[in-house]
């Protein structure tokens, strides 16, 4: 066991900077991380033993105890359990006789719930021991299942069950527009840093991460940012629920990626940079190494790029390990640096203080494609498409009730009728624009616009349509919320595990009045005063669907202003098995018997 | 002013409590005799009446551990305009509370078949008895509390204080020294 | 000092000096207004994780304890839409851990509790979440009660910036965050954790206590028996019975 442990150890250099890595590592070889391990891991790296347990505590895709030789995640997006998910788990549950979230008595496997995947027009979706397999039908759950029974190799299975496709629907600017290697780097090279940064402002390029700050300040300050050294970060976390773009771009267009990156280094001044991916995109890590290993090889990454006296730069690529609130900045750089993602006081932002407190440019994956597209063609290539404050285009990933879900690309300022038409939706209840943190639109808000002046999306656009129990949406909302919040500020931390609650109760029948006034009041509490996007998007879902679906929870309600919070009957259960009693005293009705 | 009132009809039960907040309300000592030219009291551990009938106001101590405590914070609900949570018991559940990481089915085991100088125990299973909850409640979990008065017990001054506002058509309020949760 | 005047914002409408680097906490309480806080200590960096001391500043809210104090700012504090909110925060933290205070030795001098009196906090309002938390009481001379815990890290930043022995740390997150101690076996008594540590002396609640000192001080003359926390807070307390006055923002809301 420490023989492995060391081997991990050496491969990652002994650096407690490299500690999320390392703990990845071991649970691939290990499967879990045991108390034993992190004493030990503690000493090797130098680290007080609670800052590793801490670490392992935090990120889900790290188990501390025993979770089964198969390790089966499904995905728990709604449009997951609008595909079918919740059937097929219950499924698998039964063939293994094993409770949700626990391991089978032989050890053999373990099935719970995970959050979205980013396979969402492709879903139902699980991660087996991290690996990604979509489409899941009855079929698929049956060959798993026996696969798992058999004890066969994940290695042996067959490689089809992993395939993962891509569904571009409709291409604009970014994704029609060719690119060879090298070229928007050498168009950098010949007009030089501050000329480069000039022309990413006057394209007024937004970021497309979701708080769409103008890209070309932002590499301004960070190049004005003393330091001893500067740094470029690709955010390819994508974990808001119904994004999937991402993926998209890194699998078909990383080269694109890579050049908007090695742009940004330029522009900044930066010799490093990392790539932030996502811990559910493992079967993206082969070909984005093969991509970086390539362009290393043509001279685009390493030592003096293109014959370029100080310009040095390479790409490392850091896995996550299951967690949404790494997509925020400071997070992501707080779990680079081998730490639990918690967001940071700001200010200082990271343009001054990121990476090693050092000047660090932290862009989402589509804003560095489209970056590197304006410094080869000018600031007029993203201009030509989208509106006043919202320059070019943006990259969809539509999911839910949709005739063709995929990637679509369209010029800021489209309606979302068009969209709609697009992807062939009808009977349509509701859209949920930029994921659970975004808007909930109804169906008299189809004029309505994407764009940052409207409705701003990070890149989820999920359908649902008249067959659809609003309620059940919003729960799974809050159950993400409530799974994924860091837990280090208060309103988020306790107002995300109260938001579920509720609605929860709400779904089932049991809600009462007091729980609708009390749902606006815990959303609002975390807008107003949550320390990081996550905490202050959390009620948004709510509190849309409070006001637009409102009789959707109207109809739900009990009679009285309040009923239980729990099951009275059940609650009386186990006095009721250890007494043996059955009689009427022994029963507590749940609305009040008159 | 309010001379030519119509008294309140005020009841009062201990649920799961201790009857300490009984007790700090009899603390108010002559000043009892002040609200009883207010109020008449219904269904009380002060009285012998045993069922709740219309009320203006109900005050609760204790909190909810067991069936028959459910029933009789539903026969107050339903009687009462205004029910009063009394007592820290009643607000969050208090000491009887501090129970609630148990298993009940190994409490009501220890407690009735494995503990010391116990031999050949049985559990209770005598329908009269009422059936203990697997957790203890506050009140608000089950039905429409009006008004809290935390202490455990609350300070007879702050009973009085808290009273009188109340019947004087006030919002309660408890300032620095009369509000306590201990 | 002629010409040199002290910068000012304004809180409540009263002019509140400060010393440029000075976070809008620290300028007002040293002005002696108090504005409620629980993770915030004078001796440590701020953490602007309990979030008690949000304020609104020209429309925004944010957390006075981390936001340096700007001239001219508009400080709303004790406003009734952000006194509402810091009892909702305070709800909020009592509800997610076990607060029984009639046995809780810290009761009286506990900061969690007399901020909630200073809010009038009658009740908890929502639902709690009776989450299970055992105690560790295997260190000879200290007894942690994990029940009470509200997450401020002042331990584990006094145990690691001071002590220099990390004692203290977080694992889990969201609502299943919880304090541990750094020992493989989970035992504060394989840790280094001494009585005389200043780890032993911040914690605003009464999770970290000294073993045989209960109750030494009756309960109703601790110290936020005697003074109410706001003037504790700005070092205003004198001695003085207990009024009885209504806190200035009134009851809860919530609470009734
Ligand atoms: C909870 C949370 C999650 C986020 N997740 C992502 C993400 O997955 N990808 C991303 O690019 N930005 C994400 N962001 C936004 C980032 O903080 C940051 O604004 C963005 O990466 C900046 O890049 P941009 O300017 O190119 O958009 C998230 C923000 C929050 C608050
Ligand atoms: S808002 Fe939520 S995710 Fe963000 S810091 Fe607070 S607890 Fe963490
Ligand atoms: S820590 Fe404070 S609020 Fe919690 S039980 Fe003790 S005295 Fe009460
Ligand atoms: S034990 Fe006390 S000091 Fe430490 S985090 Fe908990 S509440 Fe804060
Ligand atoms: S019975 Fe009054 S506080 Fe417990
Ligand atoms: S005191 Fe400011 S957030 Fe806690």
């Amino acid at each position: 066991m420490s023989r492995d442990l060391s081997a991990i150890l050496a491969r990652h250099q002994h650096d407690p900077l490299r500690l999320v890595q390392i703990l990845r590592d071991v649970v691939e070889e290990h499967g879990f991380i045991s108390p034993g391990t992190i004493t030990t891991l503690a000493e090797r790296l130098s680290l007080p033993r609670g800052r590793v347990e801490g670490v392992a505590g935090f990120y889900a895709f790290f188990p501390t105890e025993n979770a089964g030789r198969y390790r089966v995640l499904f995905s728990d997006n709604i449009t997951d359990r609008m595909a079918g998910s919740v059937e097929l788990r219950q499924r698998m549950l039964e063939a293994f006789q094993v409770r949700d979230g626990e391991v089978s008595r032989d050890g053999l496997v373990s099935i719970g719930t995970t959050s979205c995947t980013g396979l969402c027009d492709q879903g139902p979706a699980m991660l087996v021991n991290g690996r990604a397999i979509p489409r899941l039908t009855r079929a698929r759950i049956g060959s798993i299942s026996a696969m798992i029974h058999g004890q066969a190799p994940l290695d042996t299975w067959p490689a089809n069950l992993f395939d993962i496709h891509t569904h571009i629907e409709r291409k604009d600017l970014l994704l029609s527009t060719p690119l060879a290697a090298g070229a928007a780097i050498d168009a950098a090279i010949a007009r030089g840093p501050d000329a480069t940064v000039a022309q990413v402002k006057a394209s007024n390029l937004r970021g497309r991460g979701g708080a769409g700050f103008t890209t070309g300040v932002k590499w301004e300050m960070c190049r004005a940012a003393p330091g001893e050294a500067h740094y470029v970060v690709c955010n390819a976390d994508e974990g808001e629920p119904g994004t999937f773009k991402d993926r998209v771009l890194l699998s078909d267009y990383a080269d694109l990626v890579f050049e908007g990156m090695t742009v940004a280094a330029f522009a900044v001044g930066a010799k490093r940079g990392f790539l932030y991916l996502r811990a559910e995109y493992p079967f993206l890590l082969a070909p984005l190494e093969a991509t970086l290993a390539e362009r290393r090889k043509a001279g685009l990454l390493g030592k003096s790029i293109r014959g370029v006296a100080d310009f040095d730069f390479d790409i490392e690529i850091h896995v996550g390990a299951g967690a949404y609130v790494c997509g925020e900045e400071s997070a992501l750089i707080e779990s680079l640096e081998g730490k639990r993602g918690i967001p940071r006081n700001r200010p200082p932002y990271p343009v001054t203080s990121g990476y090693l407190q050092q000047p660090t440019v932290v862009n989402n994956v589509e804003t560095l494609a489209k970056a590197a597209f304006v410094v080869m063609h000018g600031a007029d290539w993203l201009r030509v498409r989208g509106t006043g404050r919202s320059a070019g285009t943006k990259v969809l990933s539509v999911s839910g009730d949709v005739a063709r879900p995929g990637i679509y690309e369209l010029p800021f300022g489209a309606t979302v009728r068009e969209v709609l038409d697009l992807c062939g939706a009808t009977d349509v209840q509701a859209v949920q624009v930029g994921g659970p943190s975004g808007m909930l639109l109804s169906r008299s808000e189809q004029h309505r616009r994407i764009m940052f002046e409207d409705v701003p999306s990070a890149g989820a656009f999920m359908v649902f349509d008249d067959s659809r129990d609003i309620l059940q949406v919003l729960e799974n909302f809050a159950s993400f919320f409530a799974h994924e919040s860091c837990g280090f500020c208060t309103p988020c931390r306790v107002g995300t595990a109260l938001q579920r609650r509720m609605l929860s109760a709400l779904a089932k029948g049991y809600g009462t009045r007091r729980d609708l006034k009390d749902l606006a009041r815990v959303a609002k509490v975390m807008k107003a005063s949550s320390h990081c996007g996550l905490g202050a998007t959390a009620g948004n879902a709510a509190l849309d669907a409070l006001e637009k679906f409102k009789p959707a929870f109207e109809k739900r309600l009990g009679t009285l202003e309040v009923m239980p919070t729990f099951d009275l009957d059940r609650s009386l259960a186990p006095a009721r098995e250890v007494t043996g009693r059955d009689d009427d005293e022994a029963h507590l009705s749940h609305e009040e018997e008159e | 002013m309010a001379s030519e009132k119509k008294k309140l009809r005020v009841a009062t039960t201990s649920l799961a409590g201790c009857f300490g907040c009984h007790m700090s309300l009899l603390d108010i000592d002559e000043r009892l005799l002040e609200l009883l030219k207010l109020v008449e009291f219904d269904r009380s551990p002060l009285t012998d009446i045993k069922h709740c009938g219309p009320c203006d106001l109900g005050i609760i101590e204790g909190g909810l551990c067991n069936a028959e405590n459910v029933h009789v914070l539903r026969e107050f609900r339903k009687s009462c305009k205004v029910l009063v949570a009394m007592g820290a018991c009643a607000v969050n559940g208090g000491l009887p509370a501090q129970r609630n990481h148990l298993d009940i089915r190994d409490c009501l085991q220890t407690v009735y078949m494995t503990g010391t100088g116990i031999r050949r125990g049985f559990i209770p299973n005598d329908p009269e008895l009422p059936l203990p909850l697997d957790r203890v409640h506050p009140l608000h979990d089950v039905v429409k509390i009006d008004y809290f008065l935390p202490g455990c017990p609350p300070p007879a001054d702050a009973i009085w204080h808290f009273l009188n506002d109340l019947l004087a058509g006030r919002t309660p309020t408890l300032g620095h020294g009369l509000i306590h949760y201990d | 000092m002629a010409g040199a005047e002290k910068p000012m914002f304004a809180m409540d409408g009263n002019d509140v000096p400060f010393e440029p680097g000075q976070t809008i906490l620290q300028a007002a309480l040293a002005a002696g207004r108090y504005v409620p806080h629980l993770c915030f200590h004078p001796e440590f960096k701020p953490h602007g994780s309990c979030k008690l001391c949000t304020v609104k500043i020209n429309g925004r809210t944010v957390a006075s304890c981390t936001t340096l104090a700007k001239q001219g700012d508009e400080v709303e504090s004790e406003t009734p839409e952000i006194q509402d909110l810091r009892r909702n925060l305070v709800q909020f933290l009592f509800v997610e851990g076990n607060h029984f205070c009639p046995s809780c030795e810290k009761s009286g001098s506990c900061m969690l509790q007399a901020v909630a009196y200073d809010l009038g906090v009658m009740a908890e309002h929502f639902s709690p979440f009776f989450p299970s938390r055992p105690i560790d009481a295997s260190h000879p001379d200290v007894l942690l009660d994990f029940n009470r815990c509200i997450l401020c890290e002042l331990c584990i930043r006094a145990s690691a910036e001071v002590d220099g022995k990390n004692v203290f740390a977080l694992s889990g997150r969201g609502a299943k965050k919880h304090l541990i101690v750094n020992a493989e076996s989970g035992r504060l008594a394989d840790t280094r954790l001494a009585v005389e540590d200043k780890a032993m002396d911040v914690c605003p609640v009464g999770v970290i206590l000294r073993k045989r000192r209960g109750f030494q001080v009756p309960i109703g003359e601790r110290k936020y028996d005697q003074h109410p926390i706001r003037e504790v807070a700005v070092g205003k307390a004198t001695a003085r019975h207990a009024s009885g006055k209504p806190s200035p923002q009134g009851p809860s809301k919530e609470g009734a």
